[in-house]
């Protein structure tokens, strides 16, 4: 019977408390710039897309929900071909982040997405693909890798030596 | 006025504000609720989320009303106007304001315990007709809460009747005009409360419906405005007890200062207060329990209460 009254007495009190509530259109929470949330492609410095079509983010994607196609242009640069997130099935663990070689993959501080009509949630290309770096600044994967592409041949990328003529004798 | 006329714009205004309060009841209970969860509850639609009344109505009334083919249809559709009649015929006697009862008859508390034990066979017949075991056991339930909670809760008014010498209401606020029956009665009060709390079947003793073992107990088959009118004689009921309890126990209309209404109407929605408070903090109590509360705690109290408030009646009318 004590206990009733005083669990009456404690429960009147919570009516003085703060409510936690956060009312939602108004009030926003702060997002983490690391918040997982819907997916982009982003774009190197030169404006490039990084995306050079590897298919690690599919194969990592617990839930199959990227696909994408391969395809090079003329000097032999990678790059997809399509590119399709299907949000309905993605559960934003971000293994496809961890996953991109290239950066090219991001999560980002955005979960408004919701849809009246499920294709809808299917987002292409350019539906993803954004302008800018996003997360990981002064990355380019074609810098640092020793892949000759337009206007960087063999050994002219970052901290990368010209290469060596093995069949040469001299030192 | 004609004297008529007078009784019937009595009785229709009081429907009115009945079904109004008990509807207004619903966002009521959802906001204090919320307010004492630390959360804010319904606050959309419209001023203060007082359009979620409108809203749940319009979306109640535009449900399909389905009667189960297993059902006893005829019992199956009586049910639940037989809670909400008898809930507002209770209302009768309750004087508002001096003069202002629809019928302040010389059995008013009476008149009050039978209609208030009619509700039960309302609980009853619907979990009987639904042909449903949940139902059943809901019902079943009930049955055995009236039986155990009914017996006290006659009982612990006594004590009102024998200081006051008369089972009318009005006569029962009159008599308060010294000391409400709040400080003499005490034990009577706690014991009617508690004995409301079960007869309005609310949340510690809201066993008949018990969410998470009978599904919804008795009202399980229902749906649309037959589920809602169950809903509605549950608030009817609240405000009825409180009313009650504002009638026998805190002074009616007494007070100083305010018009009596304004009294009789702030002490009700206090203790309405009182009721959703108690629904927010208090466990359910097992089926067991509850019998054991109800005849081995509730009835040697109020009997107790009842003896001690006789042996002083007599004695002071011993000694004058």
């Amino acid at each position: 019977m004590f206990t009733a009254i005083r669990t009456l007495f404690q429960v009147f009190l919570h009516g003085f408390r703060r409510r936690y509530t956060v009312q939602y259109p108004e009030q926003r929470r702060y997002l983490p710039p690391r918040w997982r949330g819907r997916i982009i492609l982003s774009r190197d410095k030169k404006g490039n897309e990084r995306c050079v079509a590897c298919y690690l983010c599919a194969a990592a994607c617990p839930v199959g929900c990227i696909a994408l196609g391969a395809t090079q242009d003329e000097h032999g640069r990678r790059y997809p071909e399509f590119f399709r997130i299907n949000f309905s099935r993605c559960i934003f663990c971000g293994y496809c982040e961890e996953a991109c070689p290239t950066y090219a993959i991001q999560l980002t501080p955005d979960y408004e997405m919701s849809e009246y009509q499920r294709p809808g949630m299917v987002y292409e290309k350019e539906d993803l693909l954004i302008d800018g770096e996003g997360k990981y600044k002064d990355y380019d994967f074609y810098q640092v890798a020793a892949v000759s592409i337009k206007d960087k041949g063999k050994g002219q990328g970052l901290n990368e030596r010209p290469p060596v003529d093995v069949r040469g004798l001299l030192p | 006025m004609n004297p008529i006329l007078f009784h019937l714009l009595t009785i229709v205004i009081l429907l009115a504000a009945l079904l109004t309060v008990a509807s207004m009841l619903i966002w009521g209970e959802r906001r204090l609720l919320a307010l004492w969860q630390d959360r804010y509850g319904p606050n959309r639609v419209g001023p203060l989320g007082l359009g979620q009344v409108v809203a749940d109505i319009v979306k109640i009334l535009a449900k399909e009303d389905w009667i189960p083919p297993f059902a006893d249809k005829a019992v199956f559709q009586i049910a639940p106007g037989v809670i909400l009649v008898a809930t507002m015929t209770a209302f009768a006697v309750v004087p508002f304001a001096p003069g202002l009862a629809v019928a302040d008859v010389n059995v008013g508390l009476l008149f009050f315990l039978a209609m208030s034990s009619m509700s039960v066979y309302s609980v009853a017949l619907a979990g009987w007709s639904s042909n449903d075991k949940y139902s059943l056991l809901g019902s079943m339930r009930a049955i055995s809460q009236m039986v155990s909670y009914e017996v006290f809760m006659g009982l612990s008014l006594m004590g009102v009747v024998i200081q006051v010498g008369s089972f009318r209401l009005g006569d029962i606020v009159l008599a308060q005009q010294r000391l409400w029956f709040a400080l003499p009665q005490f034990l009577g009060l706690v014991v009617f409360f508690i004995a409301g709390l079960a007869e309005t079947r609310r949340i510690p003793y809201d066993l008949p419906e018990a969410e998470n073992e009978l599904v919804a107990g008795y009202h399980t088959e229902y749906s649309g405005m037959k589920f809602a009118s169950f809903f509605l004689g549950e608030y009817v009921g609240v405000t009825l007890f409180s009313s009650l309890v504002t009638t026998l126990f805190l002074g009616g209309w007494l007070g100083p200062v305010l018009p009596p209404l304004v009294w009789f109407i702030l002490k009700t929605v206090l203790l309405v207060c009182l009721f959703i408070l108690v629904r927010g903090s208090l466990p359910r109590p097992r089926y067991d329990q509850l019998m054991a509360m109800g005849w081995k705690i509730m009835l040697p109290l109020s009997l107790a209460n009842l003896l001690v408030t006789g042996a002083i009646v007599l004695a002071r009318e011993g000694a004058r």
